[in-house]
């Protein structure tokens, strides 16, 4: 069920929290996308 | 001299030149029926729905994936990834071809053809994104076509002129790119006007990024899915350095088309958190917009990063289709299935066989072009006199 909002700061203060969650998520899946592509990769940098 | 007669005749009678040429024949038909009779003889558009597959396939996917131009070049000359060289010309030619057919279609939609320098240079409408738009169009084939020259000028033989283009590759590619930023986000950003008629799963403010970001992934999807085709059809034209790095060409295209798909489905999630529209998610509606998230960007990445992974060329050569296919999905779900989606079923838009063949034949007429170009001037092959150059 979509939940009820009766201003705009809930409404701005729901969907900025599932954001920030999101972007946790992301911080955390791009980098592990990001080493699954490479970790194969031939010419590994040392620096 | 009989014998000589027979074979040429059986060399033009080849299955691609018969379909080409009946393609090409009830196309010349549609476009006199066009010109000559109006939008109403050819088209199902109406007051409701007045942009149609014209707009929605050849415009919108035309400049989607023509962006391996931008990319390509991009890549190359900016950022010195020299390995993909061999990928620019064909590219180029690509994004050349494909942006001068959006124009030549665009015609079918706007009629009256000798108008179609007026809003450039005698009635300017600066306060709306279509004129930004067709400004970005009409500089962006311009700089296209100088940047394809070169390859036109080494057939002629015109080696003078032919320096002078090539001393402003790196000029023309920086001015491609920023024409290219603002034109492929501002085909997304003609949509922000029309809140209520599209889907509010479609509809994001940030329909612009997701544009120009969907551009990178088309652009490389195509450069790999290009060079497929020329590989199975134009291997003979194909030079040493051109087979050599194909494989590097598909690799790097590969991988980095795995990472911005990726990143396309991150920002794709985020527009539906900040619209708070997961409720969506659970009717028709969403699930057809999950078909293409999932099955047309999330599936792809990880396919592209599988094949990368493996070094298996074969799954990332099937995935660039499958994503080029995926960018035309969701340009045509924005234009046409999700557009105008409160309206009962009677008063919807369907495309008349007209407006299809009249697409057909323009998509038709670019693979004829390329042909003629690519079996000639040096595209698929360095030029012999030029080779020691780079």
């Amino acid at each position: 069920m979509a939940p009820v909002f009766h201003t705009l700061q809930e409404f701005m203060l729901h969907t900025k929290n599932i954001v920030y969650l999101l972007m946790a998520a992301g911080l955390i899946g791009l980098p592990l996308f990001w080493w699954f592509l490479t970790e194969r990769d031939e010419d590994q940098r040392t620096y | 001299m009989s014998q000589q007669t027979s074979a040429h005749g059986k060399r033009l009678l080849s299955p691609f030149n018969v379909v080409t040429g009946c393609i090409l024949l009830v196309g010349l038909v549609l476009t006199a029926m066009r010109f000559l009779g109006g939008l109403g003889t050819v088209t199902n558009l109406d007051d409701n729905n007045p942009w149609g597959v014209w707009i929605g396939f050849d415009l919108l996917c035309g400049v989607a994936l023509a962006a391996g131009g931008y990319v390509t070049s991009a890549a190359c000359y900016i950022f010195g990834l020299k390995r993909y060289h061999s990928a620019v010309r064909p590219a180029i030619l690509t994004a050349f071809l494909g942006y001068a057919l959006v124009v030549f279609a665009l015609h079918y939609d706007v009629g009256r053809p000798w108008r179609l320098p007026y809003p450039i240079f005698v009635s300017q409408g600066t306060t709306s994104l279509l004129f930004e738009v067709g400004l970005c169009v009409f500089l962006y084939l311009t700089v296209l076509f100088i940047e394809y020259t070169p390859a036109a000028l080494e057939w002629l033989g015109w080696r003078r002129a032919r320096n002078i283009v090539v001393r402003m590759t790196l000029v023309l590619t920086i001015f491609g790119v920023v024409l290219s930023t603002l034109h492929q986000s501002s085909l997304g950003a003609l949509f922000l006007i029309a809140p209520s008629k599209l889907h509010p799963l479609w509809y994001s403010g940030y329909l612009p990024v997701y544009f120009f970001v969907s551009s990178l992934f088309a652009g490389m999807s195509m450069v790999i899915f290009e060079g497929t085709l020329a590989h199975r059809y134009l291997h003979a034209k194909m030079d040493r350095t051109h087979l050599e790095e194909s494989e590097g060409v598909v690799l790097g295209f590969g991988k980095a088309a795995a990472f911005v798909l990726a990143g396309y489905f991150f920002i794709k999630i985020i527009g539906i958190a900040v619209d708070d529209n997961w409720h969506h998610l659970v009717t028709g509606w969403g699930a057809w917009f999950l078909v293409e998230l999932i099955g047309f960007v999330a599936l792809p990445a990880f396919a592209y990063a599988l094949g990368v992974r493996e070094r298996n060329q074969r799954l990332i050569r099937v995935t660039a289709i499958w994503t080029v296919i995926g960018v035309m999905l969701n340009r045509l779900n924005i234009s046409l299935v999700a557009f105008n989606y409160h309206l009962p079923s009677s008063q919807r838009y369907v495309p008349s066989w007209m407006e299809i063949a009249t697409s057909i034949f323009i998509v038709t007429l670019g693979i004829v072009i390329y042909r003629f170009i690519t079996t000639r001037m040096p595209i698929l092959y360095e030029h012999p006199e030029y080779r020691t150059e780079h």
